[in-house]
């Protein structure tokens, strides 16, 4: 059933669609990832506000290496990941050490992403500013270029989100059935109590930080070399860190799949609103988006997806002891 | 090149004026905090909807600008009141993390309506106050102004705190959530009471606000991060606390976009703001 849903998935651009579902569906799995990626630590209690910085490295150190050193997105990724690694353990060690938690964590990885976009607003003369960075093209006199990660082609970039979305479910699962997992939960639960039957939190805490944080970046890196331009606004700063945690909880950050349809509700109610109602009223999307996640966040806080599976649960369990009984 | 002139002065006393603004944008979510222990994330956005406020009153409606200021403030103090009354309360029983999440969602919501029922043009309300010149130096009018306000706020805060039944009776919840109810004090009103005053010091703080900068749907987000900022580092719901570190980051914004550019300046104080997370997580006034 998985596996038929997957073929299905790979197979679907193949049967001729259309450049703009495409492009949607590249967008679906491409957040969908990043959504994951936050939420293996979110679901655990550590709710960061700062996933924008490590996107926003991950999107502009490659993007300036390339375009000012002439170093190919292959070297530049690795570099990209050491600086958020460095970063994410300079910001989580001091954090998990002295015990800094719930929305004081919240608002120091808060200032951790306004750092991020500041900084590239401020080298506006390398980063071109708010005014965004385009890579420049390898693609002049060919389709695609692999040294530069560079690829006209729409289903190439299909087939590359899809392998790094399901490497992301992949590491969600182990990350799950882990016993990191169930000690994390422990410590999310009462701290002191953990650490006192031995549990190292610093360590399992600052662990699960890198993970989440290094697949954040390469979603950067990803998002940056298949748009082709980078934005401070759009991979750094309060409002993409927002939209990231918002974006797993809708969908629901707890269940594995959770985030990844927590990113098609997004982009598919806007895309719909769109249809409906045209171009012309501004904002219509995010007034329902934005009422919805109150909604959710007040009656439905572990998602969409989460309830369903829940509710199914549920039924299931009815069901069994109907027929045992 | 000589350090110690004017126009470094002239940084100084800018610092000092926009800390001013700082402690009067801290003073609301400070006392929200301090009282219902929830960390407003859209307060930035209810500022936005009062500098709308005071805008139609005076421009749209024709209103004399007194009035379309205490408007502006009263329609803020009404916000959060049905802030607290639909969104909060439903999760006051959460997760504290939840709490700080819906108004996060709250956040998308009011940036959504005010792009859907103003427009994403810049709107300002054309009264600009004149810069003052004390000796070589130029002073915005506006910012001491907002300074002088603060102040004032702050005192007044201070004293309805201290000296009147109502501030005790919010002071009072403050330390004690579960006793108080014993105590013949309805603690969900207290809680109405404070959001309204908290929604207040917010409209007010847009009063201010709209003499000096234009008003766009996200305009809140340039001024929201600073004003946690400013909280958090003073000691969550700690009102001097909030005021003192009010004046630390303005310095840091106002020196440092001195000698490097504005952008570095929030980026020296926002990396500070980090290392005084960790070294004094309670903010400095504080205690353990």
């Amino acid at each position: 059933m998985k596996w038929a849903a997957l073929v299905v998935l790979a197979l679907a651009p193949l049967a001729g669609m259309g450049n703009y579902p495409l492009h949607l569906l590249i967008m679906c799995l491409l957040w969908g990832f990043v959504y994951t990626s936050w939420a293996i630590m979110g679901r655990l209690g550590m709710v960061s506000l700062g996933h924008g910085a490590f996107l926003g490295i991950g999107a502009y150190v490659v993007v300036l290496l390339w375009n000012h050193a002439g170093i190919s997105p292959w070297l530049g990724t690795p570099i990209a990941l050491v600086l958020t690694a460095v970063v994410a353990f300079v910001i989580g060690y001091p954090c998990f050490r002295f015990k800094i938690v719930g929305h004081y964590f919240a608002l120091v990885t808060l200032a951790l992403t306004e750092v991020a976009r500041l900084v590239i607003v401020a080298l506006r003369d390398q980063t071109g500013g708010s005014l965004g960075a385009t890579p420049n093209t390898a693609l002049a006199d060919s389709a695609w270029s692999l040294g530069a990660l560079q690829f006209s082609s729409k289903l190439i970039w299909f087939y590359i989100i899809l392998v790094a979305w399901l490497a992301g479910l992949w590491i969600w699962g182990r990350v799950d059935r882990s016993m990191t997992r169930l000690a994390l939960e422990a410590i999310s639960q009462e701290e002191d109590a953990a650490a006192s039957v031995g549990m190292n939190v610093t360590r399992l805490k600052l662990g699960v930080t890198l993970l989440s944080a290094l697949m954040t970046c390469f979603g950067g890196v990803l998002y940056a070399q298949y748009q082709l331009y980078v934005n401070p606004e759009t991979v750094s700063g309060i409002g993409i860190s927002l939209q990231i945690v918002f974006g797993a909880i809708v969908g629901g950050m707890f269940v594995r799949l959770g985030p990844t349809v927590g990113a098609a509700i997004t982009l598919l109610l806007a895309e719909v609103l769109r249809l409906a109602i045209g171009h012309d009223v501004h904002g219509l999307d995010t007034t329902i988006y934005g009422l919805m996640l109150v909604l959710f966040i007040i009656f439905m806080p572990k998602g969409i997806l989460g309830a369903i599976l829940e509710a199914l649960e549920k039924r299931r369990a009815a069901k069994t002891a109907a027929a045992t009984a | 090149m000589q350090v110690f002139d004017i126009f470094l002065l002239e940084a100084v006393v800018n610092g000092i004026l926009l800390g001013g603004i700082l402690a009067l944008l801290a003073l609301g979510l400070n006392l929200v905090f301090g009282v219902i222990d929830v960390v407003w994330i859209c307060y930035a956005e209810l500022i936005m909807l009062g500098m709308y406020a005071v805008y139609y009153g005076h421009n749209v409606f024709g209103w004399p600008l007194w009035l379309a200021l205490v408007f502006g403030v009263a329609v803020v103090a009404v916000l959060g009141a049905l802030l607290h009354q639909f969104v909060i309360r439903p999760v006051l029983a959460a997760e504290p993390i939840n709490q700080l999440l819906v108004t996060g969602g709250v956040l998308f919501f009011l940036q959504a309506v005010a792009t859907l029922a103003f427009g994403i043009e810049f709107k300002n309300i054309g009264i600009r106050l004149p810069q003052l010149s004390v000796g070589e130096m130029y002073l915005s009018v506006a910012r001491l102004i907002a300074f002088l306000v603060a102040l004032a706020g702050m005192i007044g805060m201070y004293l309805f705190l201290t000296r009147s039944y109502l501030g005790t009776a919010i002071r009072a919840i403050s330390q004690d959530r579960a006793i108080m109810p014993l105590m013949g004090v309805n603690p969900n009103r207290i809680f109405l009471i404070t959001s309204a005053l908290g929604g207040g010091l917010a409209g007010l703080a847009a009063c201010l606000l709209v003499l000096q900068y234009d008003i766009h749907p996200a305009i809140g987000l340039t001024f929201g991060p600073i004003t946690f900022m400013v909280c958090v580092m003073g000691g969550l719901g700690n009102m001097i606390g909030g005021f003192i570190a009010a004046f630390i980051f303005a310095q840091f914004i106002s020196v440092g976009g001195f000698f490097l550019h504005i952008e570095w300046g929030y980026v020296i104080a926002f990396v500070f703001f980090i290392g005084m997370m960790f070294w004094r997580p309670q903010g400095i006034l504080g205690s353990k």
